[in-house]
């Protein structure tokens, strides 16, 4: 039997952070991570200059 | 002599002017307002709590100052609610949630409440909102939702819902919200109200329950410019206790408002602002750009990119902050909040790194359009308010996910931190916003446009039959 890779992804992720996916909510949880991953995508094929600062705020 | 009047629909700045003068009593004032609430709310569903007791005592006081012969402040006497994710002395600040719940009654109010109520505004209660402000709808799975006021049937848009819902109502002439993607400037576009997201960083968020910390703005909901201008400029400042929070001294607006905006440069966002809107929206910024006589159109560079970065972030910050909840208490969330949380938290680090790079290199480019341009106007949502409980929307011909959909021209906008007032175009028979954007720390231009298009007529918050 195969399992889909991303299935299988969610189910690593959920045990690594110590979170239960109820079986019920998976297919939900799997369809707004595939919208989340397209939308990463889009972001991360888009080229910037290794010196990029990130934008996350913090004033020491 | 003070005379007992009604207060219904009446501006804050009207109702401020009126209890100075003691041609009206602040405490009749906030009797009216109660009254509104009890007589309206079990339709509109906008409040969580009243706090009527507190108001009663602040509206005496505000009436003793002014018969003292004091200065009871700008805003002496004006009701205002908040959104429930600010702290509330004495109510457990709920944020949407059932689990907050829990949480003991907060000490202390909020920065924003303490700086209108020390401007003479007196707190009436707290407002219904989507859970966590992971929302764009103002849907709520614990409270109910919070209901149109120009169609009960229809969504207030979220997540400061039952702000929108309380203002577009007439219940209070002012209401404060967040807005992390939109959550003010889309229930300004539904409930056809005015809304001021300001610059990142120009209001204090302290003591209100965050979501996305580099993206948290707070800001105040009203119906018309002035009240806006009058309710921003009580509650800018610096404070310590947030650490966004900018150092630069106020910059009050009221008294700037309505000069003239003939030297500005005002163009009209094109591309992706274009695309992907229904008719309505489409005539609500035609009308918008003919009242001002702007002609140009100019692309912001990169705009789905940056609201992709904007969902990501937004997604993987939010799944951080409720990491500890997602774990213990899974059961006790809107599933459809938990189910995208517990998406965000699978986000591979690296992609949300990239997105807040591609934000410093976003910000730059759209901050060289405003050396060119002063003022951008945009959609504030592609469509009028959708039906409560509705899931997809029509859009370019195609169907769409409402939920996924309704912030797509304000998140990015919002992702860099610009200030934009929220105005509504009175279109038949539903209301819907337009984006007036400006520079960062030029809140005063976008006020001064929609105060411009206010005075002409082209936008307007109408009042709903029925309230």
């Amino acid at each position: 039997m195969t399992t889909d890779p991303l299935d299988d992804y969610i189910d690593a992720v959920s045990k690594a952070l110590g979170l239960s996916i109820a079986d019920a909510w998976k297919p939900a949880v799997r369809a707004n991570l595939e919208i989340s991953l397209r939308l990463a995508g889009l972001v991360d094929e888009f080229a910037l200059p290794d010196e990029t600062e990130p934008a996350s705020v913090f004033a020491a | 002599m003070a005379i007992n009047a009604p207060s219904e629909w009446l501006s804050a700045q009207e109702i401020t002017r009126a209890v100075t003068a003691r041609r009206i009593s602040a405490v009749s004032v906030t009797e009216a307002t109660l009254a509104r609430i009890v007589q309206h709310d079990p339709v509109l569903n906008s409040f969580t709590d009243l706090t009527a007791d507190r108001a009663r005592a602040k509206a005496r006081a505000v009436d003793a100052a002014v018969a003292a012969g004091q200065n009871a402040g700008p805003l002496a006497g004006v009701p205002f609610a908040v959104k429930n994710l600010f702290d509330v002395r004495g109510l457990p600040t709920r944020a949407g949630s059932k689990i907050n719940r829990d949480l003991a009654p907060s000490p202390r109010d909020a920065t924003l409440i303490e700086r209108l109520e020390a401007a003479g505004a007196v707190l009436v209660g707290a407002l219904n909102m989507g859970e966590y402000a992971y929302d764009f709808t103002g849907e709520n799975s614990h409270d109910g939702p919070s209901r149109n006021p120009h169609d009960v049937t229809r969504m207030t848009g979220g997540s400061s819902g039952g702000s929108g819902a309380a203002v577009g109502g007439g219940l209070v002439p002012l209401a404060l919200g967040s807005d992390t993607n939109g959550s003010i400037r889309v229930p300004s576009s539904f409930c056809g109200i005015f809304g001021l997201k300001p610059t990142y960083g120009r209001l204090s968020r302290a003591r209100s329950f965050p979501f996305v910390s580099s993206l948290d703005h707070l800001g105040p909901l009203a119906r018309s410019v002035g009240d806006l201008a009058l309710a921003y400029d009580a509650m800018q400042g610096p404070d310590s206790d947030d650490a966004a929070c900018t150092t630069r001294p106020p910059e009050p607006v009221a008294a700037l408002v309505a000069q003239d905006i003939s030297g500005l440069r005002i163009a009209i966002a094109g591309g992706y602002f274009q695309n992907n809107v229904t008719p309505e929206a489409s005539e609500a910024v035609a009308r918008v750009a003919r009242a001002l006589g702007a002609m140009r159109v100019i692309e912001i560079p990169e705009a789905a990119r940056a609201r992709a970065a904007a969902y990501v972030i937004t997604t993987c910050e939010g799944a951080s902050l409720h990491l500890d909840r997602l774990r213990k208490r899974p059961d006790d969330f809107d599933p459809a909040v938990r189910d995208r949380l517990l998406a965000g938290a699978m986000i591979p680090a690296p992609l949300v790194d990239r997105a807040q790079k591609f934000r410093r290199w976003y910000r730059a480019r759209v901050l060289e359009i405003f050396e060119a341009v002063d003022v951008i106007i945009a959609p504030a949502t592609p469509y009028v308010a959708p039906k409560l409980g509705q899931v997809t929307s029509m859009l370019d011909g195609v169907e769409l996910p409402v939920r996924a959909n309704i912030g797509i021209h304000t998140q990015p906008i919002s992702f860099i931190g610009l200030p934009v007032v929220a105005a509504p175009v009175p279109l038949e028979p539903m209301p819907i916003g337009v984006q007036i954007i400006a520079a960062p720390w030029r809140e005063d231009i976008a006020l001064r446009v929609a105060h411009a298009l206010e005075r002409s007529g082209v936008v307007a918050a109408p009042r709903p039959g029925g309230f």
